[in-house]
């Protein structure tokens, strides 16, 4: 027993130093060198500051940009403190604030879609994501938005239309996931063309 | 759009067995052959054994393998109790995390040795980078390699005949982790940081928004932890919503690679059994049996999840797949994985006891939310954990073939050995054991104040998340319903579940293992029932069904069933 405990300790060191910090580090040193941007983590900036991350949804809010999905995180789009809502598929609360987010939607983006109905309004606009942070919107959301920030920056529906489809992720390779469009690469594109 | 989901959930089982195959092969090898590696590698090896002073050339006999695995487990636990206590005076701490309290310190000790990964707390916001690294991303790797390990010695004891010994635990230990887990790791680190998974020892980002408002990003050693994570099904994550967050897993492809890392290693090992035990059909019907009910799960958990929630089909919103979006039940998920794939990983990580997850389930219907429930009660043997899903399996095996020796009449015969009373009680203790303490600890919890404390949801989604707890716990896969909180009371009781459901189970294989060693071999005759055809196939997912799933009946009516039919 004790000749065992004696291997079991020294095993647990080596373990721990092998794969705690030998395989970590090499990885991280790897990492730093080949992939630099994805290492730490894919972060956008303009003019040298850092604006935010191609991987991290951020809150926009006005009439001026698209917008993200909703967010269950405290406060909202927290990139330090991940969560899902965990609301159950029948939850009273669940329903309330999709009606909330419905009739903001409508309020919102009505003006700019004449006949709008709920009935229009893709899922990913009015459920919380995963993460808190989903980074994308289905493009369907997207041109439902498409409208109201074309009339808002004075473009013209079609550039805007061009700038989503430019933004528009599709699946990997071609196979792999669901396309969406990424807000953030799509509202700093706006920006950039300066109406 | 939907046949395009359902082509990528075809692609991904094909891959599966084609990168499984080859891979069982070799970890046959692994296991079977005196040397490995070359020169070089075999030094290595033979250096690891002496600095630890174990005598690797000794083999072990079943209650010896098993005594190692537990001191071995037992400190290791202290060990990583130990760093997340102390993280607040240790290196690597950025971000300047205090140390973890004593109940949640224990709870994460005994969910990371266990294979777990139960999480009671968020990653990002509570651990320090050392203790992602050194605590708790080392037992990623080591409580794979013991479940390897234990598999390796139980599969020996199939294949031997008239043996006392099962195999040196150390010897298992080290190649498990140096030749099957590390190189795989490796590839798939390489792949999550191509992606854009982060891969840095530099302090959370803080990014001044382009509306003015500040953001912090949590970033860190998260790929090289991702990557064994999902190998290994352990599921921790690094971010509290796991591999939903667009740092866990950035891109349809990252996830592919993920998804395919839950059930690579348990798939390859059916092909290690069927290899050392000289019975390939015999595995490839075993393989049959788990692919048919991950089929049965994604063909149930799909259509309800496409078709939505209640409250999302009442508010009227679009909930169609096509022109511009994949619809269905988006709560709690997200628009790069849709439906399709999400379903895929929740089937995956339920029939594995990973526990990862790329969406919610709490928001999931209650038709597909039952499915990864229902997953977990079976034992975790639908491929399930590495090495501790293979062993699971022997247990609704040796039942299978005990229920049909009794139809015809005849003793019963596994591979050429005579199962008799001693082999059937350690399966039955094997294969019962684990749902009977969930539905006992769900009963505890659901019964006492300090135990109702922990529900978010009232009512029968109340009672659902608490079965789901103790069910994730108990049976090591550490997938969470979430929606059950953190209380001392549920951090011990959980403590207690994923110890005695992680050691019980695995003991019973290794006495399985032993008994069935020591037999001889006796040749098959025109009366023993066949154990690679499609009858068996149909008898072993029988056995599996009503063993497990009768045992968990009368608590889902009162859980999801319920809520099912409420709305």
């Amino acid at each position: 027993m004790l000749r065992t405990a004696v291997s079991a300790v020294i095993a647990i060191v080596v373990i721990t130093v092998v794969f705690g910090l030998g395989y970590p580090l090499v990885m991280t040193g790897f990492a730093q060198v080949a992939f630099p941007s994805q290492a730490n983590g894919s972060l956008i900036k303009v003019d040298g500051k850092v604006v935010g991350s191609k991987l991290a949804a951020q809150g926009f809010t006005g009439k001026r940009y698209f917008h993200e999905r909703p967010s269950a995180t405290s406060p909202a789009y927290n990139a330090g403190a991940t969560t899902f809502a965990n609301l159950g598929p029948t939850s009273s609360t669940l329903a309330q604030q999709v009606q909330q987010r419905i009739r903001a939607i409508l309020k919102l983006e009505g003006p700019y879609n004449p006949g709008l109905t709920v009935h229009d309004i893709p899922v990913d606009a009015v459920t919380t994501s995963g993460s808190g942070i989903d980074p994308d919107i289905s493009q369907a959301y997207a041109q439902l938005q498409a409208h109201r920030v074309a009339a808002v920056r004075h473009l013209p529906l079609a550039t805007v239309d061009q700038l989503i489809s430019k933004y528009t992720k599709g699946r990997s390779w071609g196979f792999f996931g669901e396309p969406g469009v990424n807000v953030l690469e799509l509202n700093l594109a706006l920006d950039r063309m300066g109406s | 759009m939907q046949a395009q989901g359902i082509t990528q959930i075809a692609v991904y089982c094909l891959v599966l067995i084609a990168l499984g195959y080859p891979l069982g092969l070799w970890m046959a090898r692994v296991y079977m052959a005196e040397h490995v590696g070359g020169r070089v590698l075999g030094a290595i090896e033979n250096g690891f054994y002496r600095l630890i002073r174990a005598e690797a050339e000794k083999e072990q006999d079943w209650k010896s393998y098993g005594k190692t695995v537990l001191v071995f487990s037992v400190l290791f636990w202290l060990v990583v109790y130990g760093i997340q206590r102390l993280q607040g005076h240790l290196f690597l701490n950025p971000n300047h995390f205090k140390g973890v309290g004593s109940p949640l310190s224990l709870n994460t000790a005994a969910s990371f040795i266990t294979n777990t990964n139960w999480q009671y707390y968020g990653g990002e916001y509570t651990m320090s980078y050392l203790t992602q690294m050194a605590a708790l991303a080392v037992q990623n790797f080591v409580s794979a390699a013991v479940g390897l390990a234990v598999l390796a010695a139980v599969v020996r004891g199939i294949a031997r005949r008239s043996s006392g010994t099962l195999g040196n635990f150390w010897v298992d230990l080290y190649r498990s982790t140096i030749y099957i887990l590390l190189p795989l790791a490796v590839v798939v680190s390489v792949i999550l940081i191509w992606q854009g998974v982060p891969q840095t020892l530099h302090a959370s980002a803080t990014a001044h928004t382009v509306q003015g408002a500040t953001q912090t990003i949590a970033r860190g050693p998260v790929a090289s932890q991702i990557a064994i994570k999902q190998l290994g099904t352990n599921g921790g994550g690094f971010y509290n919503s796991n591999s939903s967050v667009p740092f866990e897993n950035p891109t349809g492809l990252s996830n592919f690679v993920e998804m395919l890392a839950i059930l690579l290693i348990p798939a390859a090992e059916v092909f290690m059994f069927g290899k050392m035990v000289l019975a390939r059909r015999h595995a490839w019907a075993v393989f049959a049996a788990m692919f048919v009910v991950f089929l049965l799960g994604v063909a149930i958990n799909l259509p309800a999840e496409q078709h939505g929630s209640q409250v999302l089909r009442a508010s009227g919103v679009n909930l169609v797949a096509g022109s511009g979006q994949s619809g269905g039940n988006m709560s709690d998920k997200e628009v790069r994985f849709g439906q399709a794939v999400t379903t895929n990983w929740t089937v995956a990580t339920s029939d594995a006891s990973n526990g990862s997850v790329n969406g919610g389930f709490d928001a999931q219907t209650p038709l597909g939310g039952a499915i990864p429930l229902v997953n977990l009660f079976f034992g975790e043997v639908i491929f399930g954990g590495v090495g501790s899903g293979l062993y699971g399996m022997f247990f609704y095996i040796v039942i299978a073939v005990f229920v049909a020796g009794l139809m015809v009449g005849r003793t019963p015969e596994w591979l050429g050995k005579k199962l008799e009373a001693r082999e059937i009680k350690f399966a039955a203790i094997g294969a019962l054991f684990v749902p009977t303490l969930v539905l006992t600890l769900a009963a505890i919890s659901i019964v006492t104040k300090s135990g109702l404390a922990s529900i978010f949801n009232s009512g029968a989604h109340g009672f659902t998340e608490t079965l789901y707890a103790y069910d994730s716990q108990s049976n090591n896969n550490g997938s969470a319903f979430a929606g059950f909180g953190l209380t001392n009371f549920s951090a011990d009781l959980g403590t207690v579940a994923m110890l005695l459901g992680r050691f019980v189970p695995m003991f019973a294989a290794l006495a399985l293992g032993g008994a069935l060693a020591k037999k001889k071999i006796v040749p098959a005759s025109a009366g023993t029932f066949r154990t690679d055809g499609p009858t068996f196939v149909v008898l072993l997912v029988g056995v599996i069904f009503l063993t497990a799933g009768l045992m968990i009946f009368p608590a889902l009516t009162l859980g999801p069933i319920v809520e099912g039919l409420m709305h």
